[in-house]
């Protein structure tokens, strides 16, 4: 980047006196480099967006410290008696933990069970043309559009003939329905960063075609892997209208279905509620922070190519 | 060697040899791409049943008059039987032209549309102006991104209950603009602000992926053409709108597109903002649908149903003009 400018207009000399330039030192900046109130600016800008992006999850926070279900009225009376008694309550007291299993069951074998097909499908795409792959791209691409609206109707009939209702398969077949496309999507732009040279050089070494796949692309994709278990992973925690249609009894409720329970017409119960929430985030988060250093290079590897 | 890398072998698919009979052709197609297709089988057959069958089958409910009196259903250990019957296209006579359509469709309709266009081209300019941000060299970069991809990265139906309880009448963001002795709006009961806190909570909830998608997408945009640009005497808008912009071309129409259909089909966000029974005409096509299958008694499954097959082609319609746009200028990152 410096090299462009020659060294005599670095910022920090004094060119005021000098140079013919003076009344516009802007031009004698060095690329990149800004002024301090550019800086400011800058700062001050993502300050502001980081609060926004920061407080509804803080206050959440804030709320599932206070006793009373009715505090989130009176905020300011929290500061006096905070406590955790509310997380207290919510892990004896409610299903907080059978919740969590089934929340777990359902979105480890989402990422699981979808990262691997999506993983096969992305990587047949990406090396291969074959007769169908234009309608098979369509198709990955266009069952994102399904809206819920026409499926769940007829799942849930085809659920209950197979005797699938209220169970974790259901759940996890449909979430896979749902993220396995754009996975495979995404994972595809991925291997399409990877050399064919390397597939090539493990077929002269006698790797079969599969040998090829599982022992020398699958490992040098996991950036790509990463990101698509956790979109995997976060879609199932997420999902809300299969989720609340199909599990029935409340030991098989996922989080997600377990959260509204607080809420029913006649009474909320912020409190519990806030602090289930916070319970809920805090794993989640913990796993995207995990992934998220390959977040960008994974989503945008697809973008980026053209 | 059965495996068939086409690109590595540099063959383009005009500079194919004389065509074969139909059987050896098969004979050869099995051969050459019996990998591909077991790779690809999973998907095929997972998409097949989940997602190929119910549409058939829902496709078919539309045609029906079924709700849920009349479906199989068991009580105790009694089997009742299907009694619905075969009606044809009355069902989407009766949506979009029926007495009282308006109410039911097209302002849900409008309102969808609306909701869409402002979300997605929210998401997208304070995405792009974020990722800007992030990408300019300074201090604490990597922090601004950890919690600027919050939003994201707690469970959407966590955040909507937070904003649900900063949005109650006397919740905290009315204290606020009280104090502020701003006026304090109804948001989860006026029609109209029950859709501006939906539309603003979703927009929090989707700038991080625009954000994080864009930021790759600027990074991934040689320097040396800002330094050409430069070098020529461009000014920083006009960096902007012609080094930026096309750069990002291919990354923001494969974002805008997902961005498109997410919105349209997004459920969560208003399902659980105002409940499942609150808020009817803030209530977006995908959700008044299932308030009309799953929300209701009886539940009308075929109107539901037939609700879906319109969101479809309607999106379906919208992505075949997208790639027809997209081919002309050659964009598409498929």
């Amino acid at each position: 980047m410096s090299t462009t400018t020659p060294p005599e207009t670095a910022p920090g000399l004094p060119l005021t006196a000098a140079a013919p330039a003076a009344a516009r030192p802007r031009a004698t900046r060095r690329r990149g480099e800004r002024g301090p109130l550019g800086t400011v600016l800058l700062h001050g800008g993502l300050v502001l967006a980081s609060l926004i992006a920061l407080v509804p999850v803080a206050w959440l926070f804030f709320l599932s410290l206070g006793p009373d279900k009715d505090d989130y009225l009176h905020p300011g009376r929290i500061f006096g008696r905070a406590g955790f008694a509310n997380y207290a309550f919510v892990l004896q007291h409610t299903g907080f933990f059978d919740w969590f299993k089934s929340t777990m069951i359902v979105a480890l074998g989402t990422t699981f069970i979808g990262v691997f097909v999506a993983a096969t499908t992305g990587y047949a795409v990406s090396r291969m043309r074959f007769p169908g792959y234009k309608p098979l791209m369509w198709v990955l691409l266009l069952t994102q559009a399904f809206p819920i609206a026409i499926l769940i109707v007829p799942m849930y009939e085809i659920f209950g003939e197979l005797g699938l209702i209220d169970t974790y398969w259901a759940l996890i077949l449909i979430n896979c329905s749902t993220a396995v496309p754009y996975s495979a999507w995404l994972l595809k732009g991925y291997f399409d960063t990877i050399p064919f040279e390397i597939d090539e050089a493990g077929r002269v070494d006698g790797l079969t075609p599969f040998g090829t796949f599982f022992r020398l692309i699958l490992p040098l994709a996991r950036p790509g892997l990463a990101v698509a278990a956790f979109y995997n992973f976060i879609t199932a925690v997420g999902e809300v209208a299969f989720a609340t249609t199909f599990m029935l009894d409340d030991s098989k409720y996922t989080f997600a279905v377990g959260l509204q329970t607080f809420v029913s017409e006649h009474d909320a119960q912020w409190n519990y509620m806030a602090a289930t929430a916070v319970l809920i985030a805090i794993p989640v988060s913990v796993f995207f922070y995990l992934v998220q250093k390959n977040l960008v290079t994974g989503l945008t590897a697809g973008g980026t190519k053209g | 060697m059965t495996v068939a890398i086409d690109r590595a072998t540099g063959r383009r698919s005009g500079e194919r040899p004389p065509r074969p009979g139909l059987g050896q052709r098969l004979k050869n197609g099995y051969q050459r791409y019996w990998y591909a297709y077991a790779m690809i089988a999973p998907v095929v057959v997972v998409l097949g049943i989940l997602v190929g069958y119910p549409l058939v089958r829902g496709v078919y409910l539309t045609l029906t008059d079924a709700n849920s009196l009349n479906s199989a259903r068991t009580i105790g250990v009694n089997h009742i039987d299907a009694t619905y019957k075969f009606i044809g296209l009355d069902n989407y006579q009766d949506i979009l032209f029926g007495p009282t359509a308006y109410d039911r469709f097209w302002s849900h309709f409008l309102w969808t549309v609306f909701w869409t266009v402002a979300c997605v081209t929210l998401h997208y300019v304070i995405g792009l102006g974020l990722a800007m941000m992030l990408d300019q060299k300074l201090r604490g970069r990597t922090v601004y991104r950890l919690l600027l991809v919050l939003p994201w990265a707690v469970p959407t139906f966590v955040t909507v209950f937070s904003w649900r309880i900063m949005l109650a009448d006397s919740g905290v963001l009315n204290q606020i603009l009280g104090a502020l002795h701003l006026p304090q709006p109804q948001w989860l009961e006026d029609t109209f602000w029950q859709r501006f806190a939906a539309i603003m909570v979703n927009t929090w909830c989707g700038v991080p992926f625009m954000m994080l998608s864009l930021l790759g997408g600027l990074q991934s945009i040689d320097s040396s053409l800002y330094e050409a640009a430069e070098m020529d005497g461009a000014s920083a808008w006009q960096r902007f709108r012609h080094v930026t912009l096309p750069g990002l071309r291919s990354v923001s129409s494969t974002v805008v597109l997902l961005g498109v259909i997410w919105t349209f089909n997004q459920f969560a966000i208003i399902f659980l903002l105002f409940g499942p029974t609150g808020a009817p005409d803030a209530q977006i096509l995908v959700t008044w649908a299932y308030f009309l299958g799953f929300g209701q008694q009886p539940r009308d499954f075929a109107q539901s149903a037939a609700y879906g097959v319109l969101l479809l082609s309607i999106l379906t319609v919208f992505t075949s003009f997208y790639f027809r746009w997209l081919k002309r200028n050659d964009q598409l990152a498929v």
